[in-house]
């Protein structure tokens, strides 16, 4: 059973960039021996951490998109637990919630398209129609009554 | 045209959907009489009315208004976020806190 997988790692600032793509590797390695497939990899670079893990004030950020069974996560989470050069990291399954949103997303567009339809306008938006313009008062809220009215 | 937006908000507190309309609005009451009658600005969801379905843990500024200076959770009543979107964000708020791209407090 594959499913999407998210798994984002902190590695140490004082790690050199080999490092770095060495980690990346070892991942890449597990994840094939286990037959899963890498699908995505993302490097943000240097950040500054929102409070001190350990005593470490910022940190390289990885993030790789994998397909996989849940052992391929387990055996990856374990690794990575027992990696110094890794201060944190982070596996989100994200399958489910992508289909969620995907499913939302095109009932919304579905449902303007009808409407569109049902008005006698071409289904999809013309490319700046029925955009926010300067007339537009929307926010004006001198009809919005409290409870204490 | 421009200038019919300034019947919309009340002078300072332009823009500001939630909170700022909801304070405003209170030390308003406080400050002058109990008998007038009370204009709260509604409160709408964010997420709702920007269409925003995913709630991304990665996202660090779209997650950060929601976590003012104590780097505490917005509650609801405050910033007006619907019930299933307050869910969300509350998920990938904690997700965001982990990989320390949000504090959990802040000093």
């Amino acid at each position: 059973m594959n499913r999407k997988y998210e798994l984002v790692y902190i590695v140490s600032p004082d790690a050199t960039e080999e490092q770095v793509t060495d980690l990346h590797t070892q991942v890449d390695a597990i994840v094939q021996r286990m037959g899963g497939t890498l699908e995505k990899t993302e490097n943000w670079g240097r950040r500054k951490l929102a409070y001190e893990i350990g005593r470490h004030k910022e940190g390289t950020y990885v993030l790789e998109g994998i397909l996989g069974t849940g052992e391929v996560m387990k055996e990856i989470d374990r690794r990575l637990k027992v990696t110094d050069l890794v201060i944190r990291h982070l596996v989100v399954r994200v399958d489910e919630e992508q289909a969620v949103v995907d499913r939302t997303r095109s009932k919304r567009t579905e449902a303007s398209r009808r409407r569109r339809i049902a008005r006698g306008l071409p289904p999809d938006r013309a490319p700046g129609e029925g955009q926010r313009g300067d007339g537009d008062d929307d926010r004006d809220d001198r009809f919005d009554m409290g409870e204490g009215v | 045209m421009p200038p019919r937006k300034s019947f919309g908000t009340g002078g300072s507190s332009g823009g500001g959907r939630g909170r700022t309309g909801a304070a405003g609005a209170a030390g308003a009451a406080g400050k002058d009489g109990q008998r007038r009658p009370m204009f709260r600005r509604r409160k709408v969801c964010k997420f709702c009315s920007d269409k925003i379905d995913d709630i991304n843990y990665k996202d660090s500024k779209l997650l950060m208004p929601f976590v003012p200076e104590r780097a505490k959770i917005m509650p609801r009543r405050i910033s007006g976020t619907c019930a299933a979107h307050q869910r969300k964000l509350r998920t990938a708020i904690m997700r965001a806190r982990q990989l320390a791209l949000i504090p959990y407090t802040a000093e």
